[in-house]
């Protein structure tokens, strides 16, 4: 008897795993195909060459010594992860005040109007929003004319176009809702009555922001800082539109194998040089993050 | 005192975030050909060109097909793995679904690159075809989580009830589960257009001689005469997305309503 009910419940149990696995199977299967066989391919590339237009099959490195010997390439690439590093933090940094601001300064009801708000620049031509920022920027644009216009500089800025720095700023902006919302979702979890526990033992604002409020949101921060640096490390457009040559990145030069020099083999290289790249940056910050909060319960 | 100095930097911080939006109708309403200050006088002949251009009115159909087949089917998956991940346990759930997810972080120039080899060496042509594959990819992710939230609030015991009463489990779906469901489905059909609408990297290396709207504007940023055009373009881009998102977010916040919950968050 008993066991016939536990074989009973084995198989409810397996019909709802094959009735699961049934509705995900189409979406998996096709991320499978468009996505994890075509990484494959593009790590298998990396060990081919190419000759003009065929594809030479034998497995060699060449590639790799090739993309470590070459100074443009390891230029290229530091510097992208410099990029994307200051424009991580710079984003991060600036985004944690206005998520604070909505999370315990405006209304409860009013807070979906205020991230609406927030979020409806980021749904507007990316191309767009880049190319104006060049305008912004311009010798003669609107950032420099105020500047002089109030006398803090005596000439336009040169360097805040067409370089590293534009290509951070331009960054900054566009990648600004991807910072603000998963740090708001952190500090929206955070429980109230620490905070006066906190004030009613005794701590300075100060102390209960850095003691409570910061280790509680950390995985908002953390979620912020990958949501924005992994994908601004392959940027192509921004580099392109306000970088010059200073601001060049590694996308650029990805796209410059593949569909100007016909060396797929090359880009391939670069891409999962960059994709490693990312994956160990990723990984390290992710692994400091959670001995720093942990150290910070213990404490 | 405190309080007030945020709310200051907060302001700043949205005119940083607005600040491109609206310099876009002004350049759009100029008669300059140069896109710089000072302005010149008020212009809608820009408006005009864009209705004569037949290459760009060409672009948009492309892109507009590519939007609409792309949101129907991200939004198709969206539902299966959505529905999946929150009423049924399966081996690897976690990383299933998590590897289903991935290209919401992953760099979009490593998809697009890694799909453009795949086709070449399938001996593929590319096209619009090949852009609406690219953009299902990363728009699924999307979906999911926005159908996510909409099935997470539904009543379990509601659909328990219909089977209990002698539905079927697909007329259940048809009869309770779809309508409560239903807003989530209109958030994302229109979320999803709108970026596949404005995506431009995959649609770079993958729309070979069929270009869609992103690529068309891109190929005219080299020609400084036309970029007089593209603003004015963006403007009627930037008020069309508005338009779509308000629409969405009403309907997200209808959904809600009728699931009985409190409004918590936006759109991710």
């Amino acid at each position: 008897m008993a066991m016939a009910r536990s074989f009973d419940l084995g198989r409810i149990l397996r019909r709802e795993e094959s009735k699961g696995l049934a509705l995900i199977a189409p979406p998996f299967v096709y991320a499978l195909l468009l996505l994890a066989a075509p990484l494959g391919a593009i790590v298998l590339f990396s060990f081919w060459t190419q000759d003009f237009m065929t594809i030479n099959r034998t497995f060699t490195l060449d590639n790799y010594r090739e993309a470590f010997s070459d100074p443009l390439y390891m230029e290229l690439l530091s510097r992208s992860l410099r990029i994307s590093l200051a424009v991580t933090a710079i984003t991060v940094l600036l985004a944690f005040p206005v998520a604070y601001f909505v999370s315990f300064h405006v209304a409860p009801e009013r807070k979906s109007l205020w991230l609406f708000l927030i979020t409806i620049p980021f749904w507007t031509s990316y191309l767009i929003r880049v190319f104006l920022w060049r305008v912004i920027l311009a010798y003669d644009g609107p950032v420099n004319g105020t500047l002089v216009g109030l006398g803090l500089i005596e000439e336009p800025l040169a360097w805040i176009l067409y370089s590293a720095n534009s290509v951070v700023i331009t960054l900054a902006h566009a990648y600004a809702p991807f910072a603000i919302l998963p740090i708001f979702v952190s500090l929206e979890k955070i429980d109230r009555s620490l905070h006066e526990a906190g004030r009613d033992l005794g701590e300075s604002r100060v102390m209960v922001f850095l003691r409570v409020t910061l280790p509680l949101a950390m995985p908002g921060v953390l979620a912020a800082v990958l949501i924005v640096f992994i994908p601004t490390i392959g940027d192509y457009v921004t580099p392109r539109l306000v970088g010059g040559s200073d601001g060049t990145m590694i996308a650029n030069m990805i796209q410059t194998q593949f569909m100007r020099l016909n060396n797929a083999p090359m880009g391939a290289t670069l891409s999962v040089l960059a994709m490693s790249m990312v994956g160990i940056v990723s990984l390290v910050m992710i692994v400091l993050t959670m001995r720093w909060t942990r150290g910070g319960k213990s404490k | 005192m405190k309080g007030q100095g945020l709310k200051a930097y907060v302001i700043l911080y949205l005119v940083f975030l607005y600040a491109p939006i609206l310099l876009l109708p002004m350049f759009a309403f100029n008669s300059g050909t140069v896109i710089a200050f000072p302005l010149q006088s008020f212009t809608t002949s820009w408006f005009v060109e864009i209705f004569t251009t037949k290459a760009l009115i060409e672009a948009t159909r492309n892109s507009v097909f590519i939007a609409v087949s792309v949101a129907i089917l991200s939004t198709c998956f969206g539902l299966f793995a959505a529905r999946a991940a929150t009423r049924y346990n399966f081996p690897a759930k976690g990383g299933i679904v998590g590897f289903v997810m991935l290209p919401l972080v992953l760099p979009e120039i490593i998809v697009a690159v890694s799909l453009l080899v795949v086709l070449i060496q399938a001996g593929l042509s590319t096209g619009i075809w090949s852009v609406i594959a690219g953009h299902v990819l990363i728009c699924t992710p999307f979906s999911i989580a926005i159908l996510q939230g909409s099935f997470a609030n539904m009543d379990k015991s509601l659909e328990e009830a219909a089977i209990d009463l002698g539905e079927t489990p697909l007329s259940t779906f048809r009869l309770i589960t779809l309508p409560l469901v239903a807003p989530g489905i209109i958030a994302s059909l229109l979320i999803c257009f709108t970026i596949s609408l404005d995506e431009f990297i995959i649609a770079f290396f993958l729309s070979g001689n069929e270009p869609t709207l992103p690529v068309y504007i891109w190929g005219l940023l080299r020609f400084p005469a036309r970029v007089p055009v593209i603003m004015a373009l963006g403007t009627l881009l930037v008020a069309l997305s508005i338009i779509l998102l308000i629409t969405a977010e009403y309907f997200r916040r209808r959904g809600l309503r009728r699931a009985g919950k409190r409004d918590v968050g936006g759109f991710l």
